[in-house]
């Protein structure tokens, strides 16, 4: 171990080696994992030197080279207006109806920039340090660093789109601090930023295609890679409003199709967010990197019945000036909250962690919550789950957040001002005023930190498929800080990938193929033959009915807290869903129309195959770090325990073909500009 | 509660459509209006019939996706969105009409599914501020009023649903036209293609078949971000004016 070193040779800790195997029996170890774009040298002059090291495509080239991205969020809009404008072919995939409706749009908090705008000390170096940290050192330091770096660009461009961002009297922009970080570096529209942020490379995209580079295909679904010759060469497709199967062919693969927390079936996500792109890559070949990381937000409205089809997020700045709380007692949890005497009352995070008390971090927050119900002094309606065993239980899963005290203290007026907006949303949706009773939070699945491997250059192990934004994996670590996801995306997007992207592209245009092509021939038949197969099955259950059960064994043991019992009874219980999905599967209507089943039906058996890889990733993982927390890796206080001896390494998971095991490869995390450190919240 | 449902079932583009009535048991206040129908899905899937297809994906009002004509109205009696719209609205008994948005430019699918691929093409010409990636200058270069600021974010916040169009007897989309003229418009940085913008949007608007504003302001009360009637009056003054320069 040493300090932080600025040539970036000196590492500041060792390999590790692990000694547990939890998972033996699971997986297959493969052969260490090097990430050979990973550069070099000082960290603030990496992605520079970087940069002019990579080729350039001559632009009279760049017309004929053809380039296919999937998804068109922050991460896969912006890269297809920026490719476009670079004189590239684009062809840009959405399954919405419209490249605008991409889940990036639901962000509300803001843009973290190392702009220092308030002159409050920030810098590339503190952001980069900051997200290193939060993400519980299981980031790579080179492409973190690069996000600091590229961070005020994004906010300079956004600008130039015409993105209303907040402002100040004098005209000029307005920053807030978020998420507990002590500098004010967070650029914000309202509660409306991934709205303005995503607007704007919409529009941007929108001119590409009124140009000519780009061709936009909206209710596409990619259903397939094609790998030809060594190279992702192209994409099969749905056309969801015919059913028409298509090929489409390029020289290059972009997959920004977003995070997968909709394997818990309910989370902040959109409806349609899914993980089939990546996971069709994956089974190509292309390794999932630390799947089991995944942010849970402690903040959110609670489940009101088995018909909850979604969850919705409130900002958790309510924890500010909110007190959280259940009764002491379980006899009490059907009365009105105001009927409860203060006595009765357990300010559970406040007796539990006096110094931090209800800003103790999210994950801890939302653990002690669960802990709350799951000892029966849970509040609101009791909503039904099914146990393992096939039972049915009655539980409530809420808890308390009262802003009586705050309104008696500052008065209704500056509450009303502070929070409306959210106090209006939460009326909405529940039909309570929160204002006179008190809110019920539970919390809910928000953003997967895991994603597709990808090296420096944002390209998966498969030669010639990049990935982007949430799907990949490589710049939060173990926990992503709030107000770095729109970052991330338009880093991706705008920046990274363009100039990564000539590097590869320099080598071409690739050699011609064409539909006839084994390859392409042969990802066409496997997308129509699972088409035939969804529909032929005709049994009993529909595919959403597969979801939530999928959702429920996730949430239960691989949710806020695992446990190497209840992650192996887990795996069985996936086993035997996906069993039972390919014999009881009923999917109704034909595969020539648009068909809401068929589509569901392809989503969930990808969701229900990562599933368990999850499970086996966090039973391997036996440390709690960032949004994982292992129940066996834990503090004498209960707090997160991470073993950088044993698991500083992000593991990168192969295929290992149908009902085998996967392979385990290791990428060892290697920090020369920051040292580990463990955290604590006492 | 218990519900009777005239739902518009519509095979496809071509199909001649029909209202079919459904009966509907159970219903929980708390379930959002799109929740009710999930629930009617898999009990139709669960007796053999064809689920309604309809259209939704954040489910938290921004994304713009979905869009019902409910009971005559253009997302339901309330100002939200559809997906925000929950079963307390109704009560035990009630029967409900729903309908996909009403509006030629905007064709059927199937079921309640429409086709609005016409804002993509409005906004392709000129509905943007070219600034190519790594042209723009520091954030803080041109500092921009405050009040014209919250004026473009306020108009900015429309989600491209479509309910102002569904809403308009006319089947105008001038709130939504007149939503980003003002956005791209009050900033400094919209000025430069101001003039030209606003004359090929207006172009498209035409051509994809939308019609003319009469100021019966259905388009305003159906928001559900509120967009203000004003929007169609900056709307028309900068087509005058750039008309007037010759554009």
């Amino acid at each position: 171990m040493g300090t932080p070193d600025p040539s970036g040779t000196i590492p500041t800790n060792q390999p590790s080696v692990q000694k547990s195997d939890d998972a033996a029996g699971f997986y297959t170890l493969g052969a260490p994992l090097i990430d050979e774009k990973a550069p070099t040298g000082p960290i603030n002059t990496r992605w520079q030197r970087r940069k002019f090291e990579n080729r350039l495509v001559n632009p009279a080239n760049r017309r004929k080279l053809d380039i296919i991205i999937v998804g068109t969020g922050l991460a896969g809009g912006a890269a297809a207006a920026t490719l476009g404008e670079a004189g590239y072919n684009v062809k840009s995939f959405c399954y919405q109806d419209s490249p605008r409706r991409a889940h990036s749009i639901a962000a509300q908090g803001g843009i973290n920039a190392a702009k220092n705008y308030k002159e409050d000390g920030d810098s590339v170096e503190r952001l980069f340090y900051d997200t290193v940290k939060g993400g519980d050192y299981r980031s790579r330091e080179s492409n973190v660093y690069r996000l600091a770096e590229v961070s005020a660009n994004i906010i300079d461009q956004c600008v130039a789109q015409g993105v209303p961002f907040a402002r100040e009297y004098g005209g000029l922009l307005d920053n807030r601090s978020f998420g507990g970080v002590q500098v004010s570096r967070t650029f914000y529209a309202r509660g409306q930023t991934g709205q303005q942020l995503l607007i704007g490379a919409y529009q941007a995209m929108e001119r590409q295609v009124a140009a000519g580079t780009v061709t936009q295909y909206t209710r596409h679904e990619m259903l397939e890679v094609i790998v030809a010759d060594g190279r992702a060469r192209g994409i099969v497709t749905r056309d969801m409003v015919t059913g028409a199967v298509e090929t489409h062919l390029a020289d290059v693969v972009v997959i920004a199709s977003g995070g997968y927390g909709n394997v818990f079936f309910l989370s902040t996500n959109a409806m349609g967010s899914n993980v089939t792109a990546a996971w069709r890559a994956h089974r190509k070949g292309a390794y999932m990197a630390n799947p089991c990381y995944t942010q849970i937000h402690p903040t959110c409205i609670p489940v009101t019945g088995d018909h909850q089809s979604k969850l919705t997020l409130m900002s958790e700045s309510l924890r500010n000036d909110g007190r959280i709380w259940v009764p002491k007692n379980a006899e009490d949890c059907a009365k009105d909250p105001r009927d409860i005497p203060e006595e009765d009352r357990d300010y559970y995070l406040e007796r539990i962690y006096p110094s931090f008390g209800n800003l103790v971090p999210r994950d801890i927050a939302s653990r002690q919550a669960k802990n709350m119900c799951d000892e029966g002094r849970g509040v609101g309606p009791a909503v039904k789950e099914i146990q393992p065993d096939g039972t049915e239980q009655m539980v409530r899963r809420g808890v308390y957040l009262d802003f009586a005290d705050a309104i008696a203290r500052m008065g209704q007026k500056a509450v009303e001002t502070k929070y409306g907006n959210l106090f209006d949303m939460y009326a909405r949706i529940t039909g309570e005023n929160p204002y006179e009773t008190p809110m019920r939070i539970y919390p809910a699945v928000h953003y997967v930190m895991g994603g597709l491997w990808v090296d420096y250059h944002l390209q998966t192990n498969i030669t010639g498929l990049f990935c982007s934004g949430e799907a990949n994996f490589s710049d939060h670590g173990a926990n992503r800080l709030g107000a770095s996801a729109l970052m991330q995306g338009l880093a991706d997007g705008y920046f990274v990938l363009p100039n990564t992207i000539r590097e590869y592209l320099a080598d071409g245009p690739f050699e011609k193929i064409d539909e006839s092509h084994p390859a392409v021939v042969e990802a066409k038949a496997e997308v129509e033959e699972r088409i035939a197969k969804f529909l032929s099955i005709q049994g009993e259950r529909s595919a959403d009915s597969f979801h939530k059960q999928l959702g429920q064994i996730m949430w239960e043991y691989c949710g806020m807290e695992r446990t190497e019992e209840g992650l192996k009874t887990a795996i069985g219980l996936i086993r035997d869903l996906k069993k039972e999905f390919w014999t009881n599967l009923k999917v109704l209507g034909t595969a020539d129309s648009l068909n809401q089943s068929l589509e569901k039906a392809g989503r969930t058996i990808d969701f229900i195959e990562l599933g368990e890889l999850m499970c086996i990733d966090a039973l391997n993982r036996r440390e709690s770090c960032g949004g994982h927390f292992r129940g066996e890796s834990q503090t004498e206080d209960g707090e997160a325990l991470r073993h950088d001896d044993e698991f500083a390494y992000v593991a990168a998971w192969e295929f290992g073909g149908e009902d085998a095991n996967p392979i385990l490869h290791k990428e060892d995390l290697i920090y020369t500009a920051i040292e580990m450190k463990q955290r604590s919240y006492k | 509660m218990n519900l009777t449902l005239n739902i518009w079932r519509q095979a496809n583009a071509t199909a001649a459509g029909a209202m079919h009535r459904y009966e509907l048991a159970g219903v929980s206040e708390d379930m959002s209006f799109l929740e009710m129908l999930d629930v009617l899905n898999e009990q139709l899937n669960a007796n053999g019939e064809e689920p309604v297809a309809f259209d939704s994906d954040c489910r938290e009002g921004i994304c713009g996706m979905c869009g019902l004509m409910i009971n005559g109205q253009a997302h339901g009696p309330e100002v939200t969105t559809t997906c925000q719209l929950h079963m307390r609205s109704f009560k035990d008994g009630d029967e409900i009409t729903v309908e996909p948005w009403r509006a030629d430019p905007f064709p059927v699918v199937k079921d309640l599914v429409v086709d609005r691929s016409a804002f993509d093409r409005m906004i392709q010409n000129g509905g943007f501020i070219s600034a190519n990636t790594g042209s723009a200058p520091d954030a803080h270069a041109a500092p921009v009023e405050k009040k014209l600021a919250d004026l473009a974010f306020d108009v900015a916040t429309c989600i491209g649903c479509g309910a102002c169009v569904a809403a308009c007897p006319n089947g105008s989309a001038s709130l939504f036209l007149g939503a980003k003229i003002t956005h791209l418009g009050s900033l400094p940085q919209g000025q430069p293609e101001r003039d030209t913008r606003v004359v090929s949007m207006v172009g498209q608007h035409d051509a994809e078949g939308f019609g003319g504003c009469t100021n019966i302001g259905e388009c305003a009360a159906a928001c559900p971000k509120e967009i203000p009637l004003d929007v169609i009056s900056r709307l028309n003054k900068d087509l005058r004016t750039a008309m007037a320069k010759g554009y």
